[in-house]
């Protein structure tokens, strides 16, 4: 388990080990959503917003 | 094999097939379509370079758009995409989807395309009520319409003409299927089925996006021969298949997906998911280079 910084309220965020740079997590604090950019060290930044066009 | 994977996010199914192939000792290559740049040659741009060593390239793109124009550049490149683009093309579009499955004699709901709000109205008539307006493009069960009434459709059809981009303006009226409170999910490899689930909900919606229920489903001969002929429809490939079921028994397929999500299906059964998409993955890199394309040792 490793810890990054949440950009949106700088609570600390816990990571699993297996994380992956394009990943989606919320920080528990402030419930934003966070995309994992680099993982050596772990980076967090904001997640892109739904657009109409996601999906399968 | 090297297996290019093309994102824009890595979800759980993403993260499954990572692990399975990883395991298998396949090399790897995470391509953010975000950071690429598509040139008209393979010497111009980053995509093609980014990709010049991938035995193939599977699309887990999220956003339609961006897949639908990088598998064309994939291919334009001469390196193998999955799914094809034509097979992207044909699925990321209600219309073009209805279409094909109509063309090869798939069961498929009654739809009607319409231009303006005045002839979708007419349309929405003709089928009565309920019935479904669904946007073109689109997925998760987002921006569709149960269509109750006259002043819901006007409602709905002005609201659509007003405030939304010109595909909206397309107008998809589809009849109302009173399935059973459930529709089947059938993720197929070139028309074989790995695994099926029902998404059980007392929404109207089923889909597992909007919180529908999976539960292991057992396919029979004829829901088999519909996902063979639906993925042949579309041009085949890693398929997620949507059937319903009739109230006087068959089946209608309402859509077939290109860039399925097999989390919730993964969950749902007993069969290895990741682990057969993965068979299919080495396969097809085997078949589009002519070698033997396997697991290193």
């Amino acid at each position: 388990m490793t810890e990054a910084e949440c950009v949106e309220c700088g609570a600390d965020v816990t990571l699993h080990d297996d994380i992956e740079v394009g990943e989606i997590l919320d920080c528990d604090t402030c419930g934003a959503e966070l995309e994992v950019v680099e993982v050596s060290p772990p980076v967090l930044a904001r997640a892109p917003e739904l657009e109409e066009d996601w999906g399968e | 094999m090297k297996l290019g994977l093309l994102y824009s996010r890595i979800r759980k199914d993403e993260k499954l097939l990572l692990s399975e192939l990883r395991d298998r000792g396949h090399e790897v290559e995470k391509l953010d379509v975000r950071d690429l740049r598509f040139g008209l040659t393979a010497e111009s741009g980053t995509a093609a370079a980014a990709a010049a060593d991938c035995d193939l390239i599977l699309d887990r793109c999220l956003a339609t758009s961006r897949s639908l124009y990088a598998g064309k550049f994939f291919a334009h490149y001469g390196v193998p995409v999955v799914n094809s683009p034509e097979t992207a093309e044909v699925c990321a579009n209600k219309v073009k989807n209805s279409l094909a499955l109509d063309a090869a004699g798939v069961p498929t709901p009654a739809t009607e395309v319409a231009f303006t709000s005045d002839a979708a109205l007419e349309a929405v008539e003709s089928f009565g009520y309920p019935c479904v307006i669904k946007p073109v493009v689109g997925s998760w069960g987002r921006l569709m319409a149960k269509i109750d009434s006259r002043n819901a459709a006007e409602a709905i059809l002005e609201h659509k003409e007003t405030l939304g981009h010109y595909e909206h303006k397309v107008f998809y009226v589809q009849e109302f299927v009173d399935k059973p409170g459930r529709d089947i999910r059938v993720v197929a490899c070139d028309g074989e089925p790995v695994a099926a689930m029902t998404r059980s909900s007392e929404h109207w919606l089923t889909n597992a996006a909007t919180g529908g229920e999976p539960r292991p489903f057992e396919l029979d001969d004829e829901a088999e021969r519909l996902v063979r002929e639906a993925s042949a429809a579309v041009g085949g490939g890693l398929l997620g298949v949507d059937l319903m079921e009739m109230k006087d028994g068959g089946y209608t397929v309402h859509e077939v997906n290109h860039t399925v999500e097999f989390k919730a299906l993964d969950g749902a059964v007993d069969v290895d998911v990741p682990a057969a998409v993965v068979d299919w993955l080495e396969l097809t890199a085997e078949a589009a280079s002519g070698d033997g394309v396997t697991a290193p040792a």
